[in-house]
């Protein structure tokens, strides 16, 4: 059983088109990392998975089971997303934020347990926030925020892990970090991890399999090494790049080419 | 681990002191008004014990202690509306008339007053139909809009407000003199309106106040965010109209039997926030009996204050609130 078939998708937002008749499957357990170019309908596919796109046309399998049979709470618990924006604007702890994600395991004046608490406490651990458990989210720095809402979503103890460019605003030693997180996660956890990102070489690095969104059609997935090639990449993005390869991790490493 | 439910403990004692507070107010607005009554005569007549005069009985149960119920409901009502709206738009100025129930009832009430009508059942009936008839128009207009987008609701409300208060104002220009202090009156508020026999008006609200109890948890989420929201499992257009609907409902009902008691919906969810944090599991209920108190507190003042009759209570709640809000908001600052 893969954790996502999808086939003959079509996705639209008014009367454009964001994705057109997309097929491909997810493995249980892999890291997927999805790149290509701004406006490919990156986010617009990760929001479908999780349930979030209005105008949705062809099939969609979760762990076996289409889309539509689930219910919105059974596919958060599930499914969770680790969306590029949230709001920030709330005067919760790290640590209410945290048990939030408990919601799709409670039903309707269900209040948290112990149980509960001790899964948002691992969670944190988990994450290195523990110590900022009882700090409100407006205090922290952009790193520590990436890894609370990560940890909210760990909280929704998800078989199936959705973030959308996680390490975008943060420094090379936090994007690195983050990304050794999500590792150990489907490592040690077995959660299927699907990523957007714009750092080719993290990708590279990281990725077990990666999805080339071209246009919101043609799409290519494959091992890193298959799909990062000189030539793909200047068909998706439109300009020449370099490829080699990464002197210790033996990953496909790639460089903008000067000039051009 | 260390494990503590605090959210339990907490709720438990704010509905304690909150609770307790909301008794000693109604208490105190038994034995303060025109007619002087000692501690002695309330308690003889709330305990059906030996009782001095039927006069006095008659003041308690006939004139104050509807009253204080009424002033009571309307508080709290209204601080929740204010509460849920401003969660739900996500909006700190957001209050309970901003989707038209103010204007809405107050067209119906003066058409009402108008045409003649007695203020029970006829006034009442129509300042709930006003109300009721612009609130169901701007919901069924923010209906075809996508979830995403909480401004067209607040636009669509702002607009047929405003609209309804050009007609207040035309109606007003109409009206003989003789109209007009009566018609100011409802517009500011006005609980002398209680009548013993009509407050089974006011059974539907602990239903209400259930239903938006139970939204709590997922109010918190809304606060995150619509997105974030849905993708922690909450169904968006589902507790959008449980808590629109609700609040509408029992908004329009205090409306029809208080008019327009301004500022309690506004500044009631801030002070509480400002004061409990962001949780809403803990704001409902203390919405629910602070702002009862409060209102209860702001009428007795109202009667109490003026040598001769009384102000209008909309007057109090701000003259009040205002200041108060002002002190919290610098204190938290610090």
């Amino acid at each position: 059983m893969n954790a996502i078939r999808i086939k003959g998708l079509t996705v639209r937002a008014g009367r454009k088109t964001i994705l057109d008749d997309l097929g491909f499957e997810v493995r249980q357990n892999d890291f997927l990392v999805i790149i290509g170019p701004n406006g490919a309908g990156k986010t617009t596919l990760l929001r479908t998975i999780c349930g979030l796109s209005e105008k949705v046309f062809g099939e969609v399998m979760v762990l076996g089971k289409p889309l539509e049979g689930y219910s919105r709470r059974k596919l958060a618990a599930t499914v969770a997303l680790v969306a590029q924006q949230v709001n920030l604007d709330f005067a919760f702890t790290v640590e209410e934020t945290v048990l939030m994600g408990r919601s799709p395991h409670l039903a309707l004046l269900e209040q948290e347990t112990k149980h509960d608490y001790e899964i948002a406490g691992q969670a944190m651990t988990f994450t290195q926030v523990d110590h900022l458990a009882d700090r409100r989210l407006s205090q922290l720095s952009g790193g520590e925020r990436q890894r609370v809402m990560i940890a909210r979503a760990i909280c929704q103890q998800p078989r199936i892990m959705l973030l959308d460019e996680p390490t975008a605003a943060l420094d090379p030693a936090h994007q690195l970090h983050i990304m050794q997180l999500m590792q150990r996660l489907q490592e040690e956890e077995g959660v299927t991890v699907l990523m957007v990102s714009h750092d080719l070489n993290l990708a590279a690095m990281f990725g077990s399999r990666i999805l080339l969104i071209k246009d919101g059609r043609g799409i290519l997935s494959g091992t890193p090494e298959e799909i990062i090639t000189p030539d793909n990449l200047r068909q998706a993005y439109g300009c020449a790049m370099h490829v080699d390869t990464h002197p210790l991790a033996g990953t496909p490493r790639v460089s903008l080419v000067p000039g051009q | 681990m260390k494990y503590r439910n605090p959210l339990l403990k907490r709720l438990l004692l704010i509905v304690t002191i909150l609770g307790g507070t909301l008794c000693c107010v109604v208490l105190a607005s038994l034995l303060i008004g025109s007619s002087d009554l000692t501690p002695g005569d309330v308690f003889a007549v709330l305990t059906g014990g030996k009782i001095s005069d039927a006069a006095t009985e008659a003041i308690i149960w006939r004139i104050r202690l509807p009253r204080a119920l009424l002033a009571a409901a309307v508080g709290g009502t209204l601080s929740l509306g204010g509460l849920v709206f401003q969660a739900r738009l996500r909006n700190p100025l957001a209050e309970p008339y901003i989707l038209g129930v103010s204007g809405g009832a107050a067209v119906g009430a003066i058409l009402g007053m108008f045409s003649g009508m007695a203020m029970f059942p006829g006034v009442t009936l129509c300042a709930f139909a006003g109300s009721m008839l612009i609130m169901g128009g701007v919901l069924l207009l923010a209906r075809h809009q996508s979830t995403g987008r909480s401004d067209s609701l607040l636009l669509a409300g702002v607009m047929l407000n405003a609209f309804c208060s050009a007609c207040i104002m035309f109606l007003i220009s109409l009206s003989k003199s003789s109209q007009v202090h009566h018609i100011l009156f409802w517009l500011m508020g006005d609980l002398s309106m209680a009548e013993p026999d009509h407050l089974w008006l006011l059974l539907p609200l602990p239903v209400c106040f259930f239903l938006i109890f139970a939204q709590a948890r997922p109010m918190n989420l809304l606060l995150t965010g619509e997105e974030s929201a849905a993708a922690l499992g909450l169904h968006i257009r589902g507790v959008t109209w449980i808590l629109l609907g609700t609040t509408s409902f029992m908004v329009s009902l205090v409306v029809s039997q208080a008019g327009l008691v301004g500022f309690v919906g506004l500044v009631v969810p801030h002070f509480f926030r400002l004061l409990y944090g962001p949780d809403h599991r803990i704001l409902v209920p203390a919405c629910i009996l602070g702002g009862g108190a409060y209102l209860v507190l702001c009428d007795l003042l109202a009667r109490a204050l003026p040598a001769t009759g009384e102000m209008p209570v909309g007057v109090i709640t701000a003259m009040i609130g205002a200041p108060l809000f002002i002190v919290m908001l610098w204190r938290d600052r610090k």
